[in-house]
């Protein structure tokens, strides 16, 4: 037997069903990331990322093709791959103790105190126990999905998904739950998988930036290691060469190698 | 948004260091928790609370209290010469004053315990025989109406199959039912409790699948990656974010009831509200009837609030 990445994904092909006949999102997808690896997933909307991520949180089915993790074949959702949605969707019925506690529910075996205190524990991660009592709706979009990660890392998922974690938020508020995302990582050192459209968003968090082709049958085109030390400071790691280096590939990807279709169609 | 917070310490310091440093006069900040204080914690001067709800219920109520004077007026105006076919209010007043002042007539208290005497009774009794009607029917239509909901509202096929059903049968009003009912049931009761389900069932029905249909799906996906099981999805998800829609076809559903019962017993004779319009208007009594109108209608709006109020409660909880 050969050996396996953590998570490996193996020939993944998906193909929707549509009215014009079946639409290839991704054609021949491999992809290995190993255990405590931050990967980022760039591309173009459209291009398959989110179907990608959803192959790996088993709520999209492959047409083709395999996933592994930890050797185990994934065919269906399950909290062990948390997902950190972009619209953050905590239930808006419940408080944020709450809505952390649910997840805690279903993946804590413990006594009713180990789990309370696991539920404050992470939400001190993310800052947000001063708002234990509250429920989404008093907060900004910034403390909800402070609240989502919190909900998604109380599960400690064996993989991390996130979908445009940060992709509804104002600049200054995504760059502190950057931070937050970042100290978070240094601590639990998650196996992270992450969709994004921003490219500084993309190298700063990761240790890989995975670049995705337009689609249809959209699959990877590159793959680019980011080698800088962490803990990353925003300010400094900015004049690095590594980061402008690494900053300036993936442009050229987006931007000359794979420009948007629909630019491109205008 | 570091810088910013590096500007406010500088702000909060400079006042000590000034003072330190320079033997001048120095016009000292005030604290920062007096600048920062939101301008909510200060006090605000106001009516007392007693006095300003009395005013916000009399700005709310005075409008329809004209307007139903006025009313009353033109109809007393109206229908005063002695011939006329509708009775004025005076003449409701006058005649059916008995109506009117002993509504639980025939009700003997032993204790707390009330108990009903046979024949003659008055019009809160024939109204509460309707609503204990109206509760086991209703009651009843709920129950069935939100578990047939859930059904169409989740299972595709199940909608494809018997949405068509409840469209057609929704149509067909509760008293063409009657016959039928009394056909199947062979006695009266059962028979006004069948009218009234099968008028409130419909309107639960739809509006509760309508509200399982509009759940948005990122919060199936929760259940999902949550893995909960369909129970947990049913009471954790499902019903909470149904709520709103199932109660608006619980309102629609118990002013159909009252609308059903009201017919149902003016057909079927005996006891009950519908009854005793039917009695007044045989006896040729038109000034009672119009009493019981106004009752039902009181009634029926308290219904409907009722069932609205315990709505948005539970919408607050869930």
């Amino acid at each position: 037997m050969k050996t396996r990445s953590y998570l490996a994904l193996e020939g993944i092909s998906v193909t929707f069903p549509t009215r014009k006949g079946p639409f290839t999102a991704l054609g021949q997808v491999d992809l290995s990331i190993e255990k405590g690896e931050f990967v980022a997933l760039i591309g173009h909307s459209g291009c398959g990322k989110s179907t990608l991520l959803n192959v790996i949180s088993g709520l999209t089915k492959a047409s083709r093709g395999v996933v592994f993790l930890d050797n185990e074949v994934i065919d269906r959702p399950g909290p062990d791959r948390a997902v950190i949605f972009q619209d953050h969707s905590l239930l808006p019925w419940l408080t944020v103790e709450e809505n952390v506690r649910l997840a805690v529910d279903q993946t804590l075996k413990g006594s009713r105190a180990e789990r309370r205190d696991w539920v404050r524990h992470n939400l001190e991660l993310v800052h947000m126990t001063h708002a234990l009592a509250k429920r989404p709706g008093e907060l900004s979009g910034g403390m909800k999905q402070r609240v989502g990660i919190a909900r998604a890392i109380a599960m400690s998922p064996r993989v991390l998904l996130m979908d445009e974690p940060f992709g509804a938020l104002d600049a200054l508020t995504r760059a502190s739950l950057q931070d937050a995302v970042m100290e978070i990582q240094a601590q639990l050192r998650n196996t992270v998988v992450m969709i994004t459209h921003d490219v500084d968003e993309a190298v700063l968090l990761a240790d890989r930036v995975v670049m995705m082709t337009n689609g249809p049958a959209a699959t990877i085109g590159e793959d680019l290691r980011v080698a800088l030390p962490r803990p990353r400071n925003r300010i400094d790691v900015a004049e690095t060469h590594d980061y402008i280096h690494a900053r300036a590939e993936v442009l050229h990807f987006l931007h000359q190698r794979f420009s948007n279709p629909v630019d491109r169609a205008a | 948004m570091l810088s910013t917070a590096n500007a406010v310490a500088n702000i909060h310091s400079t006042p000590e260091t000034a003072d330190n440093e320079e033997s001048g006069t120095v016009i000292a900040l005030p604290p920062a928790a007096a600048v920062a204080r939101p301008p909510e914690e200060q006090p605000v001067r106001r009516l007392p609370r007693i006095l300003q709800a009395a005013s916000d219920a009399a700005a709310a109520i005075l409008p329809t209290m004209v307007v139903l004077g006025l009313l009353l007026a033109v109809w007393q105006f109206a229908c005063v010469a002695p011939g006329s076919a509708l009775p004025s209010p005076s003449r409701i007043w006058t005649e059916s004053h008995d109506v009117i002042m002993h509504p639980l007539k025939g009700v003997t208290f032993h204790g707390l315990v009330p108990s009903v005497e046979d024949g003659d009774v008055g019009i809160a009794v024939h109204i509460l025989t309707s609503l204990r009607r109206v509760a086991i029917g209703f009651g009843l239509a709920a129950l069935g109406g939100i578990a047939l909901g859930v059904l169409i509202g989740q299972s595709r096929l199940a909608y494809r199959a018997l949405d068509p059903l409840f469209q057609v049968l929704r149509t067909v009003p509760p008293l063409a039912w009657l016959p039928i009912s009394l056909a199947v049931f062979q006695q009266a009761q059962p028979s006004t409790i069948f009218l009234i389900f099968i008028a409130a069932i419909w309107p639960v029905i739809l509006n509760t699948a309508a509200g399982v249909q509009a759940i948005p799906p990122t919060y199936r996906n929760v259940g999902k990656v949550l893995a909960l099981n369909p129970l947990q999805y049913f009471t954790k998800i499902m019903l909470p974010a149904t709520v709103p829609h199932m109660f608006t076809g619980l309102r629609i559903g118990v002013g159909m009831s009252w609308l059903a019962i009201v017919a149902a017993e003016m057909v079927q004779g005996g006891t009950g509200i519908g009854f005793f319009i039917w009695d007044s208007y045989n006896s040729s009594l038109l000034t009672d009837t119009i009493v019981a109108l106004v009752w039902i209608g009181l009634v029926g709006f308290a219904l409907d609030r009722i069932v609205g109020w315990i709505g948005r409660r539970i919408a607050h909880q869930a």
